[in-house]
């Protein structure tokens, strides 16, 4: 597996770590149903077979965080792009 | 037909060509008592103790591809109870004490060997946590052994004792751990619960599920719909998609768990030794080849493939721990996809959906249950409560946090 990183070019699986969902929100700690939403939020997972959007980081690189979609049963890396839209983090 | 020495040498003499079939591959029928999805070593394991223990035998194991081809036949065949939460251990060691009579009770080989697994210690700090471990587990009756490094170099005086980084102070010895026959282990229960009347139906894949009223009334397959009083579901890594065609989310994350195989060398490795400075585990089979595997590479993955890091990772282990076996040539290495739960710990459970059975998140841990997971599942299905020893497998207790954190890390798989 190698992932397309924006600033560095095309790197090795081995210097890059996992961080999961690119989704998770932290849950608004003041809601009413915070409870069931931190549950949610922490334990819960979609844990889709295809396409699944995930936060990778750079770590022996640019140390970036880059939101990668990737095919979780074939592990073909399907498009990289920055975690927000503005590209900051 | 019972497999026996007479039956040996009568069979012997007819040239060997009556031997049945060991197992009925069954056509589907349209209702039964309890369906089981998942034809591995759990979902067998479950309808033959529903027969044998609880009298149902009204039961069908549906498999999408053939029975044992998923995590049964891709693990490292260890099993043990060497658990240290008062939740975790009488649940492995009535695994052990199931394993120890299996072939007695499955009237099959399951080449069960009590080699003995040793967990390697390299500081201080790390034989206090196993001196606490041994003495958890002793207080619950099973066998531990606390070795110190002169022990361990009388047992395996082949390993690294004295790295510079992770000396060999000691280990920890559960002597009635070790392997057996993952395949035979499938075969065996396939064979015992279908002589009782269970059908095993393989390449029938679960599409959906039938609902009537809010309750899951049956299953739609690929080989047509199957009503059932209850259905239990025994998938492992494929269980939150399973899940979701029920309109579950679990709290299980699928990932990829490498195993290797090397080719076969004479007796070297007497036992399963583990490395407690990394995550490396190694016995050798009765063929000679040495059994290994590592950490998880990592990432969600449902390929049942892994990437080179991770191998690389794993050999480093294995040049560690015992560099005697450098020059080994690795013969395969395959993946397998294991149902991450979010501390660690099975769910053998109720879903909130009346009729349907959850049997899940066994991590990479699940060859070594699969008796006890059987057996309770089966007391699950039978009489709707939960089996004594599985009672802290509850799929609510992440919500209420009574998490079952064996290895003390949380919600995050890629720690494990």
């Amino acid at each position: 597996m190698r992932i397309q990183c924006p600033f560095c070019g095309e790197r090795d699986l081995s210097e890059f770590a996992y961080l999961g969902d690119a989704d998770f929100r932290r849950p608004d700690p003041d809601a009413a149903d915070a409870e069931a939403r931190f549950f949610n939020a922490v334990y819960v997972r979609d844990n889709p077979a295809g396409p699944h959007d995930e936060l990778w980081y750079h770590a022996s690189g640019c140390r970036s965080w880059l939101r990668v979609t990737r095919n979780t049963r074939t592990h073909e890396i399907l498009a990289v792009n920055f975690p927000t839209p503005s590209g900051g983090s | 037909m019972r497999y026996s020495i007479f039956n040996l040498v009568r069979q012997a003499l007819s040239g060997h060509r009556a031997w049945g079939p060991a197992w009925r591959d069954a056509a589907p029928k349209s209702a039964y008592d309890v369906v089981i999805i998942g034809g591995g070593g759990h979902g067998l394991a479950t309808a033959h103790y529903l027969a044998k223990i609880h009298g149902i035998s009204n039961v069908a194991v549906l498999e999408k591809g053939w029975i044992g081809s998923g995590n049964a036949g891709r693990n490292t065949t260890i099993i043990r109870s060497n658990y240290l939460l008062a939740g975790n251990n009488p649940f492995y060691e009535w695994s052990m004490k199931l394993w120890e009579g299996l072939e007695q009770d499955l009237n099959y080989n399951a080449m069960v060997s009590q080699r003995g697994v040793l967990n390697l210690y390299h500081s201080d700090a790390q034989r206090d946590t196993y001196a606490r471990r041994g003495n958890a587990m002793r207080m619950h009756g099973v066998d531990a052994e606390l070795l110190d490094a002169e022990a361990v170099r009388r047992m395996l005086p082949f390993l690294d004792f004295n790295g510079a980084r992770f000396p060999i102070h000691g280990g920890l010895l559960q002597r009635r751990g070790g392997t057996a026959r993952h395949d035979a282990v499938v075969w065996g229960y396939a064979r015992a619960a279908s002589d009782r009347g269970v059908d095993i139906i393989q390449n029938c894949e679960v599409t959906g599920f039938i609902r009537e009223a809010g309750t899951i009334v049956g299953v739609e397959t690929t080989r047509g719909s199957i009503r059932a009083g209850k259905i239990g579901m025994a998938v492992a890594g494929s269980t939150s998609r399973v899940a979701e065609l029920a309109g579950l989310k679990l709290p299980i994350e699928s990932h990829v768990l490498q195993a290797f195989v090397s080719e076969a060398i004479k007796p070297f490795i007497p036992g399963v030794v583990t490395f407690g400075a990394g995550h490396f585990y190694i016995s050798q089979s009765d063929k000679g080849g040495l059994v290994f595997g590592g950490d998880l590479d990592g990432y969600n993955s449902y390929a049942q493939r892994g990437n080179l890091p991770t191998v690389e990772d794993v050999c480093e282990g294995a040049m560690a721990l015992m560099p005697a076996i450098g020059r080994v040539r690795v013969l395969r290495s395959w993946g397998g996809v294991m149902d991450m739960s979010m501390d660690g710990s099975p769910i053998i459970d109720r879903t909130v959906i009346a009729g349907l059975y959850l049997n899940a998140g066994w991590c990479y841990g699940g060859f070594k249950a699969t008796p006890a997971s059987g057996w309770c599942f089966a007391h699950l299905l039978a009489r709707d409560e939960p089996h004594a020893v599985a009672r802290a497998y509850r799929l609510d207790r992440f919500a209420t946090g009574h998490l079952l954190d064996e290895r003390g890390v949380g919600a995050q798989p890629n720690l494990h």
